[in-house]
C-alpha cells in the first residue's frame, strides 16, 4: 500500500485549502458565510415626457430626498442628446438640457431602492409656517372651520386629524363643501393647517406597488409634531408604517419643470424584487470579476445544482461505504436526488415510484421478445418518456399539478434503473430489487435533504473552494478499511458462533 | 437480525468490505489482471497452458451468426453447460444434461427447444448476463459430473469448493451446496448453504444459509458436520497454483471435483466474498496477517499447502491417515 503520511497530507492540504480560501473570501470580499436575508428592491423609472418647441429646452426634474426607511442604491439617467446635471435646490435636482431638439422628447431616471423599515433619518427642523393668502369667500369658509375645529384639538397634528375627520364625514359641513369645490383635499387641508399657525406643508409620494405602469404622484400632508414630520392622508388620517410609500417632493416648490417645451408629463412605473443581501453585494463590488458570478444569470442557476453535486456524492459515498446500503447504479440516486431538488420531495418520490413501476410492468413483456439489449434499452427510453407524457397530461386534467415536474427526471438513467431492477427481478427475486431499489431511494432522499438545505446551497455555490474540503472528506473515506454499519447486521450470527 | 458489536467482530479479526476492498484486493490484486479471472474465457485459456485441470473448452460462440449455425456443434454434445466468459454471480449459466428427442433437457428436468438455447445464446452475447451488460461471449464446456459422495447434500447442481488464497496459500474453505430455494444454483445470495472447510482435511466444521447458522440440508436432511471433502490435498494444490498462473495475491478458487477427474477449476474470482467467514465461525484476518508476515517468496505450492494445513487447519481433524507426509514445517520467519 501507497504510505498513509503523503495521503494524510495532501488531504489536510486540500481541506486547510478550501477552508482557508472561504475564510480568505469571506473576509475580504464581505460574502456572507449564512443564505443571509431576503430584502426587498424597488426598481423605479420615472418617465418624462414633453414636445420641445424652442431653440434650447432644459428639463428639471426633482428628485426624492433622503427618507425614512428606504435607501437608494443607484440611479441613472438614459437621455440622449441631453445634457445631464444634478443641481441642488430646495431639493436635489435633475437637469436636463439640449440645443435645437424639436418634437417629442423622453428623458428617464431609473432609481434602485432598498426597502428597510429600521432606516431613519433625521428630520430638520422646519422654518416658521407662513400663512398663505384667501381670497374671499373662502377666507371667511377657511377661518371657519378653524373656528370650529381648533377648541376640539390639542396640538398641530391632532387639529390636522381633526380636519380631516370633518372632510371625510358626511353630510359635509357647508363651508368644507364651498372650500372643497376650489381645492383639491391636501391644498386645503395644508392652506387650512399654515392658516392656523401650524408647520404643514404639502408633499407629493409614490405609493409603490409591484408592476405598475404609468402611475402619478400622490398628493399627501405632512405635519412637524415638535420632532420629526408626520405625513397625514388627506382622506383617511395618519399614514400607518407599514404603507409603502416614497416621498418624491417635499420642499421643492414642483415636481417638474421644463423650460422651452410644452405638454410636459411625468410618469412612474415600478417593480419590486426580493434579493439577497449576497446579491446586493456583490453588485456594489467590483472585485467579483472572474468568478461564477460573472456568468450570465441562466449559466449560474445551472451551476447552482451542478456545485450541489458533490455534496450528493459525499452522502452517497458515506451511506455506502460507512453504513453499507446497497444502491443500484453508483451514482443513480444523486441524479434522483437532482430531480427531487427540482420537483419537491413527496410528489417526486410518488412520480418516481409511479414510472418505475409502470416500466417494470412493460419490461416484463419486453423479456418475452427476446430484444437485443442496446435495442431493449432504447425500447425502455422511449416507454419512459411516453408514461411520463401520460402521466404528466393526465394528472394535469385531474388537476394535479404534480404531475407537470416529473419531466425533471434523467428519462435515459430511469430506463436503466427500469432495466437493473427487472433482471434483478428475474435472476435474484422480488427481495433483492427491494433492498436495492429501497436503498438507492433511501440514498436519493437522505442527498436530497442534505442538498436541500439552504446553507449547504448558499456555501457550494457562493464558496466553490469550500469543494477542496468535500473532495478531502471523500479521499479520506476512500481509505477508511474500518467496519461499515450495516455489517454489524450482516455478521451478527458471529454472535452465536464465536466464543468471547 | 440483531447486532454485533464492532469490537467483537475486530477481535475476532472479521474481514469487512471496506478492509477487504483497500487492504487486500487494491494491494495485491494488480488492475492489469482482473481480466485474467473476469473474463472466464482467459481463464480457461490460461489455466489450459499452465497444465491446471479444468472442464474442457467445447467451444466459443462469439457472435450472432454463429448461433444461427450452432445446432451443427451441438449435435455432437450429448451434455454441456453454456456460460457468459464476463458472467458474475452464476448468472447466465446454463446446464443441458441430455436430450429429449429434439429438446435439450436442463439439470432441473426442464425441456428446453432449440431456439430457446439459441435465444440464451443470443441474450449472452449481448450481455445480458454479463457485468455493465458489455457484450460478451458465450463459452460451452463439458458437464461436470459431480462425485457422488455430494448427492445427499445437494438438490441439483454441482457442489462447488470455494477457496481463499492469500498469495499463494490457501487460507479458508467453503463448500457451497445447492438449496431448491437457491433454484439448484450454488450462490450464497440466492439461498445456497455454505459449509465452512477445514483447510487441514476438508472436513465440514459449520454451515449457514442465509447468514444464520444451520446443521443439516434444508431439502436432504444430510448433516453437514459429518461432511469431508475427499482429494482435499489435491484440491489445495490445485488452488494454491493458481496463484503462480494469475499472479493475484488475493483470490477466491471455485473448485468442483468430478466425478472421473477429481478437483476441476471452475472459475477465479479476484473479489471473493466475506460470507466464508460466517460458515466457518472465523475471521479472516489473523490468517492473512500470519501469511503477510512471512517474507519467504519462494516456497514452493506444496510448502505453501503445508504451511497452510499447519496453521489454519484443525489438528484433530488431521489425525485420519495423513496422505502428505512428505511436506516439511514452514520455515521460521526471519527478523
Amino acid at each position: 500500500m501507497r504510505k498513509i503520511g503523503p495521503f494524510l497530507f495532501l488531504v489536510a492540504l486540500l481541506f486547510l485549502g478550501g477552508i482557508t480560501t472561504a475564510l480568505l473570501r469571506h473576509n475580504a470580499l464581505g460574502i456572507p458565510f449564512a443564505p443571509g436575508d431576503q430584502q426587498f428592491i424597488w426598481q423605479l423609472e420615472a418617465r418624462i415626457q414633453y414636445d420641445a418647441e424652442a431653440e434650447a429646452s432644459q428639463v428639471k426634474l426633482t428628485l426624492p430626498p433622503v427618507q425614512n426607511g428606504y435607501e437608494i442604491l443607484s440611479e441613472t439617467t438614459a437621455s440622449s442628446g441631453f445634457g445631464y446635471s444634478i443641481e441642488q435646490a430646495e431639493q436635489r435636482r435633475a437637469v436636463w438640457s439640449r440645443r435645437g431638439a424639436r418634437g417629442e422628447q423622453f428623458l428617464f431616471y431609473k432609481l434602485e431602492l432598498r426597502s428597510d423599515p429600521t432606516l431613519v433619518v433625521d428630520d430638520l427642523e422646519p422654518p416658521e409656517a407662513s400663512a398663505p393668502t384667501w381670497i374671499e369667500p373662502f377666507e371667511t369658509a377657511a377661518s371657519q372651520v378653524i373656528e370650529t375645529q381648533l377648541p376640539q384639538s390639542s396640538d398641530g397634528p391632532s387639529l390636522a386629524q381633526q380636519i380631516i375627520r370633518a372632510m371625510n364625514t358626511e353630510p359635509l359641513d357647508q363651508n368644507l363643501a364651498l372650500l372643497l369645490d376650489q381645492y383639491s383635499p391636501a391644498e386645503l387641508l395644508d392652506a387650512l393647517l399654515r392658516t392656523a399657525n401650524v408647520q404643514a406643508r404639502m408633499v407629493q409620494a409614490l405609493a409603490l406597488e409591484d408592476a405598475r405602469r404609468r402611475q402619478s404622484l400622490q398628493r399627501f400632508v405632512q405635519v412637524w409634531d415638535g420632532d420629526r414630520w408626520l405625513l397625514l392622508d388627506p382622506a383617511t388620517g395618519v399614514v400607518p408604517r407599514d404603507r409603502e410609500l416614497y416621498l418624491w417632493q417635499t420642499e421643492a416648490p414642483s415636481v417638474l419643470d421644463v423650460t422651452g417645451g410644452s405638454n410636459s408629463s411625468v410618469s412612474f412605473s415600478m417593480i419590486s424584487q426580493t434579493r439577497s443581501a449576497l446579491t446586493v453585494a456583490r453588485e456594489n463590488s467590483e472585485e467579483f470579476r472572474l468568478s461564477l458570478y460573472s456568468l450570465p444569470i441562466a449559466e449560474q442557476s445551472m451551476f447552482k445544482l451542478i456545485m450541489l453535486l458533490p455534496v450528493g456524492a459525499l452522502v452517497v459515498v458515506f451511506m455506502r461505504l460507512v453504513v453499507g446500503l446497497k444502491t443500484s447504479g453508483t451514482f443513480m440516486p444523486i441524479l434522483i436526488a437532482l430531480a427531487f431538488l427540482q420537483t419537491e420531495l413527496i410528489p417526486g418520490v410518488t412520480s418516481l415510484l409511479l414510472v418505475v413501476a409502470i416500466g417494470l410492468l412493460i419490461r416484463s413483456y419486453l423479456s418475452d421478445l427476446n430484444l437485443l439489449l442496446v435495442a431493449r434499452i432504447a425500447t425502455l427510453v422511449i416507454l419512459v418518456i411516453g408514461i411520463i407524457t401520460i402521466v404528466s397530461v393526465l394528472s394535469y386534467e385531474l388537476g394535479l399539478i404534480g404531475g407537470l415536474t416529473i419531466s425533471f427526471f434523467p428519462m435515459i438513467i430511469l430506463a436503466w434503473t427500469i432495466e437493473r431492477m427487472s433482471i434483478l427481478w428475474e435472476e435474484d427475486g422480488p427481495r433483492e430489487v427491494l433492498v436495492q431499489g429501497g436503498g438507492s431511494l433511501l440514498v436519493a432522499i437522505l442527498a436530497y435533504l442534505v442538498m436541500d438545505i439552504k446553507t449547504i446551497e448558499h456555501l457550494a455555490f457562493n464558496f466553490p473552494e469550500l469543494h477542496l474540503c468535500v473532495l478531502a472528506i471523500v479521499m479520506l473515506l476512500g481509505r477508511y478499511t474500518g467496519y461499515r454499519l450495516m455489517e454489524f447486521m450482516r455478521f451478527s450470527d458471529f454472535k452465536q458462533v464465536l466464543k468471547d | 437480525m440483531g447486532w454485533i458489536s464492532p469490537f467483537k467482530l475486530a477481535r475476532h479479526g472479521i474481514l469487512g468490505m471496506n478492509k477487504r476492498n483497500c487492504a487486500y484486493i487494491g494491494r495485491y490484486n494488480e488492475r492489469e489482471r482482473f481480466p485474467l479471472v473476469d473474463d472466464k474465457l482467459k481463464t480457461k485459456l490460461i489455466c489450459r497452458r499452465a497444465g491446471l485441470n479444468a472442464p474442457k473448452l467445447l467451444h466459443t460462440v462469439r457472435s450472432q451468426h454463429e448461433i444461427e449455425r450452432i445446432e451443427n456443434e451441438l449435435a455432437k454434445l450429448p451434455a454441456f453447460v453454456i456460460k457468459p466468459a464476463q458472467g458474475s454471480g452464476g448468472k447466465g449459466i446454463m446446464v443441458i444434461i441430455g436430450r429429449d428427442g429434439d429438446e435439450f433437457v436442463k439439470s432441473s428436468g426442464a425441456r428446453l427447444t432449440l431456439d430457446a438455447v439459441k435465444r440464451h445464446l443470443t441474450n449472452t452475447l449481448s450481455g445480458l448476463h454479463s457485468l455493465g451488460g458489455k457484450p460478451d461471449v458465450a463459452i460451452i464446456e463439458t458437464l461436470v459430473i459431480a462425485n457422488p459422495i455430494f448427492n445427499s447434500y445437494s438438490h441439483e447442481g454441482v457442489p462447488d469448493i470455494r477457496l481463499i488464497v492469500f498469495q499463494g496459500y490457501p487460507v479458508m474453505g467453503m463448500l457451497r451446496l445447492a438449496t431448491k430455494q437457491s433454484d439448484g444454483k450454488a450462490n450464497l445470495h440466492q439461498g445456497a448453504v455454505g459449509v465452512g472447510l477445514d483447510i487441514g482435511s476438508g472436513q465440514g466444521i459449520g454451515a449457514v444459509q442465509f447468514n444464520q447458522p444451520v446443521t443439516r440440508h434444508p431439502d436432504t436432511n444430510a448433516d453437514l458436520l459429518e461432511l469431508k471433502v475427499p482429494n482435499w490435498h489435491q484440491l489445495l494444490l490445485l488452488a494454491a497454483r493458481c496463484y503462480e498462473v494469475t499472479q493475484l495475491g488475493y483470490l477466491g478458487c471455485d473448485i468442483v471435483l468430478d466425478e472421473n477427474r477429481g478437483p476441476l477449476l471452475l472459475e477465479l474470482n479476484a473479489r471473493p466474498g466475506l460470507s466464508i467467514q460466517i460458515a466457518n465461525g472465523a475471521g479472516l484476518l489473523p490468517r492473512l496477517r500470519l501469511i503477510e508476515e512471512q517474507d519467504n517468496f519462494y516456497m514452493s505450492v506444496e510448502d505453501r499447502v503445508a504451511f497452510s494445513i499447519e496453521h489454519f487447519g484443525n489438528p484433530d481433524n488431521a489425525r485420519q491417515p495423513a496422505l502428505f507426509n512428505e511436506t516439511q514445517g514452514p520455515r521460521p520467519a526471519s527478523a
